[in-house]
């Protein structure tokens, strides 16, 4: 247990591992699979919550339009599940056949020429993200080279959020309106709908989620992470020693919003469908508090806060809906002015000085090898060693 | 798109659209003074701003019940006293605000705007607690029902004009208390620089208490007049509170006049625009050329010359 508690304070990969055995060994195998499905569902929440560690944590950024990108991103997905969905032969009964439902509905005899690429796969999964990262290179370019940043960024992505909503409730034939796409059923003729798709998607979120988390620290340990702390703390100075401070706020920026769309393309392959509730700016707020309950500062914490908030905001509304907004606006309030950097600014501080004891302890010639330091280091067993440490 | 339309058919368009932009310009204008007020000369973004206004409007519509049960006989009169109750009671909730959360994040302004939101989620869910969450509108009295016709096809409501007046009076009253009233000057003072204001004895917390309260004050009246022309529900707030917070960035943060100015510009394009396009597509476009213009010119349309 101690070399347990050695493991986990000194390597820097031990929390990556211990999330990792989480999410692929431990929910997997102790869940049922539509809990693992809405698992999955707050996984895809995650990706966004990484973004904004990096641009908001990092960067200093504030974006309240992440879900602009997460749904672009869900949007591009269901064009292209909408389209295999309606093939001629499944829509026969339209006055139209072979174009989406909610077209029909809508009275548009052609497919609108801005659907048409999206028959093709390949075309898709770069547009999931591409589209994004440009519409956001447009946003950060025009902003960020006019030196706008603060809360008038934030305001103004929140504008843009605010827009987004609009134009795809407004356009219900181009969009499918306020329900979304919905009914998307195979992926290449591959029913997505079953459960054993349903665990090989949601395999296939958490090891994307993985690849958006490695590239999150790579990005943090190198020079451009080094950058982005220097110009969230003093922007001038960074200025002033040569660096073109613009370049790197739209690198992350943009960089997020991808994160954020590869989110929002497994969410539409999970959840099965996408709607515009994912894009406005309620929901653009919440996952800012899904990555700062995390901790704003840490790519992890962005997971567990993410699951977290999630995991209270589904019990809490099963059981009392009236709370659930108070329970959330207490947690707004409580964790930026309590704890501004969140669940993984309290493990440093508190957890992390302890373990490192722990392991010091453990490295004198005396300490013994406990047996059960071969079993997984799962986060439970944190608690049990500080209860053996006490009764020593 | 103005063929189908004869000359003076299109003058009556515009004429009863641009009223019905004088309208949402009004309470543009009523909602952004006290957010320019609280952002502009504080630098705080107020998420909550809207659920304020809609305190205005509760308790306008509880005072208006008291009257009805109470005094019909002077119903007619409700509002003057419901506005100022509203005032005080934003205004109250207003300084405990600040006591209890604002002045601990005046360094961290990012952190005001999720703290502040945390507080209007919390805010909306009390009223639906309260009050359900069906809308709630009050009964107007007489004196303003009905409309003047001005030509057989432009007709104007009396509320609307009663509303656009109010605005007039509040605006011109906060103009002046800006201007020339102790504490406007002392506003202004730490506004354009804190330390030297505090060095001449000016107490800068109780001028920020002070501020913020008299902010959301004016939040309160907005909602006080806005039940004179929709009806209320826990969310009515939210719906306003981005466009308002573009007419502030808009006009230029810390401009009274730039704030009139550019709730004036939105609302009567969005208003003119809603005839001939969807109102959907009207908001998108309207909204559109703004973030478009702040692109251009990030400092809003006005913008105050202090030397930094």
């Amino acid at each position: 247990m101690n070399k347990v508690a050695a493991f986990i304070g000194k390597n820097q990969y031990s929390h990556m591992i211990i999330l990792a055995l989480l999410l692929l060994v431990v929910l997997p195998l102790s869940l049922d699979i539509f809990r693992l499905n809405l698992v999955g569902k707050y996984l895809t929440y995650a990706f966004v919550a990484l973004g904004l560690v990096l641009c908001w944590g990092y960067g200093g950024i504030l974006s309240l339009g992440q879900g602009v990108f997460f749904g672009l991103g869900g949007y591009c997905m269901a064009m292209f599940l909408k389209l295999e969905a309606s093939s001629p032969e499944n829509t026969a009964i339209q006055s139209t056949p072979g174009i989406p439902d909610f077209m029909d509905w809508n009275q548009l005899t052609a497919l609108p020429w801005f659907w048409e690429p999206f028959h093709s796969f390949t075309f898709t999964v770069f547009a999931v993200i591409l589209v994004p990262a440009i519409f956001a290179f447009i946003i950060a370019v025009a902003m960020f080279k006019r030196r706008v940043g603060g809360v008038y960024f934030a305001i103004i992505t929140q504008a843009v959020a605010a827009i987004m909503t609009i134009l795809i409730i407004g356009q219900q034939g181009y969009t499918g309106g306020v329900n979304g796409i919905t009914d998307l059923r195979t992926l290449h003729g591959w029913d997505i709908r079953t459960d054993d798709a349903k665990y090989i998607l949601y395999y296939v979120n958490a090891l994307l989620l993985f690849l958006c988390l490695f590239v999150a620290a790579f990005v943090i340990k190198s020079k451009l992470g080094r950058l982005l702390v220097a110009m969230r703390e003093r922007e001038d100075r960074v200025r002033f020693s040569g660096y073109d401070v613009s370049a790197f706020k739209i690198f992350i920026f943009c960089l997020a919003a991808a994160i954020s769309a590869i989110g929002g393309a497994m969410f539409t392959l999970q959840v099965g469908f996408m709607s515009p509730s994912f894009v406005g700016i309620v929901p653009s707020i919440e996952m800012v508090i899904f990555c700062a309950l995390g901790g704003r500062l840490s790519i992890l914490g962005a997971v567990y806060g993410t699951l977290l908030v999630n995991y209270a905001k589904t019990s809490f509304s099963e059981t009392f809906p009236e709370l659930w907004l108070f329970a959330m606006g207490a947690l707004f309030i409580g964790v930026v002015m309590a704890f501004p950097n969140g669940l993984a600014g309290i493990y440093q501080r508190y957890m992390e000085p302890w373990l490192l004891k722990l392991s010091k302890k453990d490295e004198s010639p005396s300490a013994p090898a406990v047996g059960a330091s071969e079993k997984a280091p799962e986060s439970s067993d944190e608690p049990m060693t500080s209860e053996e440490r006490k009764h020593a | 798109m103005f063929a189908e339309y004869t000359a003076a058919e299109l003058t009556s368009i515009f004429a009863m659209q641009g009223f019905a932009g004088l309208i949402l310009f009004s309470v543009f204008v009523l909602m952004a003074l006290g957010l320019a007020i609280i952002f502009g000369q504080m630098g705080v973004i107020n998420m909550a701003h809207g659920e304020f206004m809609i305190l205005g409007a509760y308790t306008t519509y509880l005072i208006s019940n008291l009257f009805a049960d109470y005094l019909p006989g002077i119903y007619s009169s409700y509002f003057f006293i419901a506005m100022i109750v509203a005032f005080f009671v934003t205004g109250a909730l207003g300084a405990f605000v600040e006591w209890a959360m604002i002045r601990h994040l005046y360094h961290r302004p990012l952190d005001t705007l999720l703290a502040t939101w945390g507080l209007s989620l919390i805010m909306q869910q009390f009223y639906r607690t309260v009050f359900g969450a069906r809308e709630v509108g009050v009964t107007l009295p007489d004196w303003l029902m009905g409309s003047i016709a001005v030509t057989d096809m432009v007709e104007i409501p009396i509320n609307g004009l009663f509303v656009m007046g109010l605005t007039i009076v509040i605006t011109v009253g906060v103009a002046l208390m800006m201007q020339r009233s102790h504490l406007g000057k002392q506003t202004r003072a730490v506004v354009q620089n804190r330390p030297m204001a505090a060095a001449v004895g000016i107490n800068t917390e109780k001028v920020d208490r002070l501020t913020f309260a008299l902010g959301c004050g004016i939040a309160g009246v907005a909602g006080s007049a806005f039940t004179m022309i929709g009806s209320t529900g826990p969310t009515s707030g939210q719906l306003y509170i981005v466009d308002t917070f573009l007419v502030v960035v808009f006009g230029g943060a810390a401009s009274l006049l730039g704030t009139v100015a550019s709730a004036f510009t939105i609302s009567q394009a969005q208003s003119t625009m809603e005839f001939f396009l969807s109102g959907s597509m009207a908001k998108v476009l309207t909204l559109l050329v703004v973030v478009g213009i702040l692109m251009l010119r990030p400092q809003g349309l006005f913008t105050l010359k202090v030397r930094r």
